[in-house]
């Protein structure tokens, strides 16, 4: 039997441990930011995966067409029917379009679009290389002399980077939709008033600024993802803490990436 | 004495007349006893001998944890040779160690006379090439057919072949395994069985020269271990392969093994052929024939 320790012991047992869990998460932070790198390393070598990237592209942008388009078609109504009491006793009822399409286009359309990718597709990414990485199927490809980050990363990646920032531009779209109709539950407003009225706001600086940071979006999702499925370690529980932590610590990145994105727009 | 006999490294007569067995455990591996022939420290082929896999001294810890612990083994061109042992005592990190999905702590690993450890990636990816690797479970990639499981390696390493080439030869593939019909199935609709013989035809058809064989009959019924132990030496008549198998199934090392390798703590405890083993007197190595 152990000896029961006294306060000091304990004390230093305790910070012992937090220098460790400190030290792993440094490590890990590390082991990410390698990882991250190693994509533009490994995405302008050939062999080019294009039928792969074709294949991924298919998965993330078709397949979650419908849903990103039916939440944007809410989040237009929505917006619209929520700020419609506050702008009508202002009397400001026709800078509607004008406020929708600016929250729409600068913010919300990009965030939602990501958030829902990193649940969707991050969440699917993390399952998919984690279960292939306790099957042993990452292992078989490195045996067989086939570079699975190559394989796997680069093409998954390149498929969100590349759909997300068209998924985001589809869902502004939609939620216009959205909008108008909802405008049109109290109101009675043409569809080229709506849209003159919606177009009359948005300038460059709130167009080109939303798009750019939605491929850092992309990004994100796809290496997040990819990352935790690819270091899921052995057993089936480590499928499902991938899946969840890719879309966690791919949410969480999105927001930040978000919060600099409006530091640096502010700017301009 | 069987060709076979004649090629092992332990004497029959060192076996027969041993009373005491060699108790390891601890690194550096023990002395050498009369009852078992603890593996030499650095393997002498003879001239006859064409050493295809040469290991010296490896060692692999994980934590604190010492599961290699100066393992000395080679493998001759076109020889079998079956690593028995009890669970954990690192038989498949040692097969692991030897296509790099492993790295040793210590000791040198020589493929084709290559040391592994000074090879670049694509080097090392040319002696993979060369080295074929049979997963526990078949590791077939799930989302895609049996077809595209196995044109996915000529895709990446042939790409000189045409259409109907890479056809002919996946189907010589798995006719050869007896699975052509299984064509277009995906993994998941395959039994454990058929899942190891795909896995095993999309290993052979970039022809390698060596084969790792982690645990191939595990988890399947005696007829069906006995139609891969027979796979496995039909393949290797067939394309003269040298193989290291890592098994608990003693029918399978008996059919396939040119030579037994009884690892035990980490390190090699006894070689020899099944027949000179079975005889010892060792309690330890006669725990495996019962």
């Amino acid at each position: 039997m152990q000896p029961a320790l006294n306060r000091f012991q304990r004390t230093r047992l305790r910070v012992r441990e937090k220098r460790s869990q400190w030290k792993e998460s440094l490590y890990k932070a590390g082991d990410l930011t390698a990882f991250m790198l190693r994509f533009f390393r490994e995405a302008v070598k050939p062999p080019y995966e294009w039928r792969e990237i074709f294949y991924q592209c298919y998965l993330v942008g078709y397949r979650s067409t419908f849903l990103i388009g039916l939440t944007a078609f809410i989040m237009g109504a929505v917006l619209t029917i929520q700020s419609r009491p506050a702008m009508a006793s202002f009397g400001a009822i026709s800078l509607i379009p004008g406020m929708v399409s600016v929250s729409v286009v600068r913010e919300i359309g990009p965030v939602i679009t990501a958030i829902i990718c990193a649940g969707k597709i991050g969440s699917r990414m993390g399952a998919e290389l984690g279960s292939m990485r306790v099957t042993e199927q990452i292992d078989a490809m490195e045996v067989s002399a086939i570079n699975p980050f190559h394989y796997l990363v680069v093409t998954r990646t390149i498929a969100t980077t590349l759909m997300i920032p068209l998924l985001t531009m589809i869902s502004d779209a939609v939620a216009f939709v959205g909008a108008y109709l909802a405008m049109n539950i109290h109101d009675t407003m043409t569809v080229q008033h709506f849209f003159q009225a919606a177009m009359q706001h948005l300038t460059f600086v709130d167009i080109f600024p939303a798009i750019i940071k939605t491929f850092f979006f992309g990004y994100v999702v796809g290496i997040i993802g990819c990352y935790k499925g690819f270091r899921a370690r052995r057993g089936t529980e480590s499928v499902g803490i991938a899946a969840n932590s890719a879309v966690v610590a791919s949410s969480l990145a999105v927001f930040i990436i978000d919060m600099l994105a409006a530091q640096i727009t502010d700017l301009l | 004495m069987s060709e076979k006999e004649e090629n092992i490294e332990t004497p029959e007569t060192a076996i027969e007349d041993a009373e005491s067995p060699v108790m390891t455990g601890q690194a550096p591996p023990p002395e050498p006893t009369s009852d078992t022939k603890v593996q030499p420290k650095e393997p002498e082929p003879t001239p006859k001998e064409e050493p295809v896999i040469v290991i010296r001294g490896l060692c692999k810890a994980f934590k604190d944890h010492d599961v290699l612990r100066g393992v000395d083994l080679h493998v001759n061109r076109g020889e079998n040779v079956v690593v028995l042992g009890k669970s954990g005592t690192g038989k498949s990190v040692l097969i692991k160690c030897l296509v790099g999905l492993e790295w040793p702590d210590s000791g040198t690993i020589e493929i084709f006379g290559q040391d592994i450890s000074k090879l670049n990636y694509s080097a090392m990816n040319a002696l993979r090439v060369r080295t074929g690797f049979l997963f526990q479970n078949g590791a077939l990639y799930d989302s895609m057919t049996v077809r595209e499981n196995l044109a996915f390696p000529l895709r990446q390493h042939k790409k000189k072949m045409t259409a109907e080439q890479k056809e002919a030869l996946i189907m010589e593939m798995l006719e050869d395994v007896g699975l052509e019909d299984s064509i277009d199935q995906m993994p998941s609709g395959l039994s454990g069985g058929q899942s190891k013989r795909i896995g095993l035809a999309r290993t052979l058809i970039l022809r390698p020269e060596i084969m790792l064989y982690d645990e191939p009959t595990t988890g399947l019924d005696t007829g069906t271990s006995h139609e891969i132990s027979e796979l496995i030496c039909r393949t290797k008549k067939k394309y003269n392969i040298s193989s290291i198998t890592i098994t608990h199934d003693m029918p399978c090392a008996k059919m396939t093994a040119d030579r037994i390798i009884l690892m035990k703590d980490g390190i090699v405890y006894a070689e020899g052929s099944y027949q000179d083993l079975e005889r010892s007197t060792d309690e330890w190595i006669r725990s495996f024939f019962y």
